[in-house]
């Protein structure tokens, strides 16, 4: 095997987790204190990547376009929340699940009508384009570098929001019980909005950030949302550090999966079935990883504490 | 049995459905219209796979968001034998029944250790397992999907009149003798000592295993009927549409099944039958009227969540209390 090449896969299986866990933090503390399903969390993330595109394309500068994306899906996601979410509270999983889903299809319509059938290209800054050399065998793009620090640097403002805060020290408290603080004063609902546009924030910028190497396009959120669900289910409903955690390791599961598999189970059996066999393999293996947990470990790997 | 004086305005609603679908297709054909044909064929087969999640969502109260994977599961049994030039309806039929069946007890007994959301969760994992193992089985067309040259043959020959599945109306009568067939099962099955324990454990799951029932098996029972008649329906998907592909079976087809039950009212047995209709029609009408149609869509289907609880089958029965009958 070519080292290089591992670290390629590695570092590429790092930055899908580091999305994925932009995505499954907002989702998992509205899961995790509202006990709400938000299957239109995807939404907020297409929304985000077609934000930055227009306005990369209107104004050339493709940071400039991120900065004044993030203040309009957080008001997007204080809308949607005020509108459509507040009133799903009380209501069962299935009636929140179908009225979200209403939402994604919602959502698809709408970038339909504004923005067209097609995907949007995101032009990137020279400076951004090119390989971050680091041997003469690997070198990584550098705006897949960039994506890795920023997620990074976003999980520790995170984490420090959350563990020192006042703020954090509620959403905590909700987490582990909604009732109780609801009960000792504290206005939820607004909690509740807040944390919703903070989710709306953080999967707007990983729309954003993915946007320059895939292209926004309708329904880009609809299979990434599934697999941000399974990182929450891993990492344990409401827990951001199970969501961080989750995420890597889905993420270089997934990643490492669809590239070593192959060779993995050609050790194992013929090569022609280790062919047909890999691909199939290598794509459900996170899920097969989430049914296992579910199986054995329901509340999942970091349950908030206090449930 | 049945006791045409004790019918309320719902089982008349049923009766004259039953009756207008056992008579459309003459009526379309006279009229010249057998594009109708083939879009009722597709409600009636999207209302046996309805029919088939209300089993388990409706009366067990198990919320699955991985029935779309029955019907591919179905339509697959199909379309693999008749891509190696098994046309015979005696392999394809019993076969989708079979892993239908199989699948749902491998899934159901994972599953239904779980509760709640997780439950709807890992419903959904599995559908993607199935979803993404056909995407990557190149030899099938993967993404691409597969034609089916020849629907199933099912050799029924009276001498006077031989079946033919080729033939639309034929086929549309064999998918709404189905139906009938599946709300008959259905209905006998939650009227049955069988059904009181499913509906029991929907309600109180704690106090049916006190009575002494193992719910966990009746529950699983009731998912592998469930499983199998979906799968049912999907080979006669596959039969209908001739192509198949991985697409039917994502998520998206998943929710859509869901919204077809509570649009026509969990828990009743001619519901998801109306509600896969009023689906289908909407969105035949909205997508022939604009390209946006999702546009709309959405907000009705939030509408209907928020505002209309008992689907069509509960306005239905308040239009009859407004009539006079108690």
């Amino acid at each position: 095997m070519d080292t290089g090449l591992v670290f390629i896969q590695l570092l590429n299986g790092l930055q899908l987790g580091i999305l994925l866990f932009l995505l499954a933090a907002g989702l998992t503390l509205v899961f995790g204190i509202m006990d709400f399903v938000n299957l239109a969390h995807g939404s907020l993330y297409m929304m985000g990547a077609f934000f930055v595109a227009t306005l990369a394309q209107w104004s050339g500068s493709f940071l400039l376009a991120v900065a004044l994306s993030i203040p309009l899906v957080v008001l997007l996601g204080i809308a949607v929340e005020l509108v459509a979410i507040r009133t799903l509270y009380p209501r069962d999983h299935l009636d929140q699940v179908l009225a979200t889903f209403g939402l994604i299809l919602f959502f698809d319509g709408f970038v339909h009508l504004v923005w067209g059938a097609n995907g949007m290209t995101v032009p990137l800054p020279d400076w951004l384009e090119g390989q971050i050399v680091f041997s003469e065998s690997f070198s990584f793009p550098t705006f897949r570098v960039l994506i890795i620090s920023v997620g990074l640097a976003v999980a520790l403002g995170l984490f420090l929001v959350v563990t020192r805060t006042r703020i954090g020290m509620l959403i905590r408290a909700g987490a582990s019980n909604r009732t109780m603080v609801g009960a000792l004063g504290v206005d939820i609902k607004t909690l509740f909005t807040l944390v919703f546009a903070g989710g709306a924030a953080l999967a707007g910028l990983a729309g954003m950030m993915i946007s320059p190497i895939t292209e926004a396009s309708i329904g880009m959120g609809n299979q990434i949302i599934i697999v941000a669900f399974v990182v929450i289910i891993i990492g344990g409903i409401g827990s951001i550090k199970g969501a961080f955690i989750a995420a890597l390791i889905v993420g270089l599961i997934d990643t490492m999966g669809r590239s070593y598999l192959d060779e993995l189970f050609a050790l194992l059996m013929p090569v022609r079935y280790a062919e047909t066999a890999a691909p199939a393999v290598s794509a459900m293996l996170i899920y097969i990883l989430m049914a296992a947990i579910l199986a054995f470990r329901p509340q999942g790997l970091f349950p908030p504490k206090g449930r | 049995m049945v006791n045409i004086r004790n019918w309320d305005f719902r089982d008349w609603v049923t009766a004259i459905a039953l009756v207008l679908l056992a008579i459309a297709p003459p009526i379309f054909v006279a009229i010249d219209e057998t594009f109708y044909i083939d879009l009722v064929s597709r409600m009636l087969i999207l209302a046996i796979a309805a029919v088939s999640l209300n089993l388990v969502l409706g009366y067990g109260g198990m919320i699955s968001f991985g029935h779309a994977a029955y019907l591919g599961i179905g339509a697959y049994c199909v379309g693999i034998p008749a891509y190696y030039d098994v046309y015979d309806a005696s392999v394809h039929i019993p076969l989708a029944i079979v892993m239908g069946a199989a699948f749902a007890l491998v899934t159901g007994a994972i599953s239904l250790r779980t509760k709640g959301v997780y439950f709807i969760m890992i419903t959904m994992a599995f559908s993607q397992m199935v979803y993404f193992s056909l995407v990557s089985l190149e030899e099938y067309g993967g993404d691409d999907g597969l034609v089916i040259y020849s629907r199933s043959e099912l050799p029924l020959n009276l001498g006077f009149w031989e079946f033919n599945m080729e033939n639309d109306i034929h086929l549309y009568y064999l998918i709404f003798a189905s139906l009938v067939g599946a709300l008959l099962l259905v209905s006998r099955l939650v009227g049955s000592r069988f059904g009181m324990v499913i509906r029991g454990a929907k309600d109180n799951e704690r106090r049916m295993q006190a009575i002494g029932y193992d719910t966990y098996r009746y529950r699983l029972t009731c998912y592998v009927i469930s499983g199998a008649l979906c799968s049912y329906a999907g080979a006669l998907l596959g039969n209908f549409t001739s192509f198949i592909s991985p697409e039917m079976m994502t998520w998206a087809r998943s929710g859509e099944l869901i919204f077809m039950v509570v649009l026509g009212g969990t828990a009743s047995l001619f519901g998801p039958v109306l509600g896969a209709f009023a689906f289908l029609m909407a969105e035949e009408s909205l997508s022939s009227l604009t390209d946006y149609w999702h546009l709309f869509f959405g907000p009705i289907l939030i509408i209907v969540v928020l505002f209309a609880r008992g689907g069509i089958h509960g306005l239905l029965g308040m239009v009859g209390r407004r009539g006079g009958r108690p």
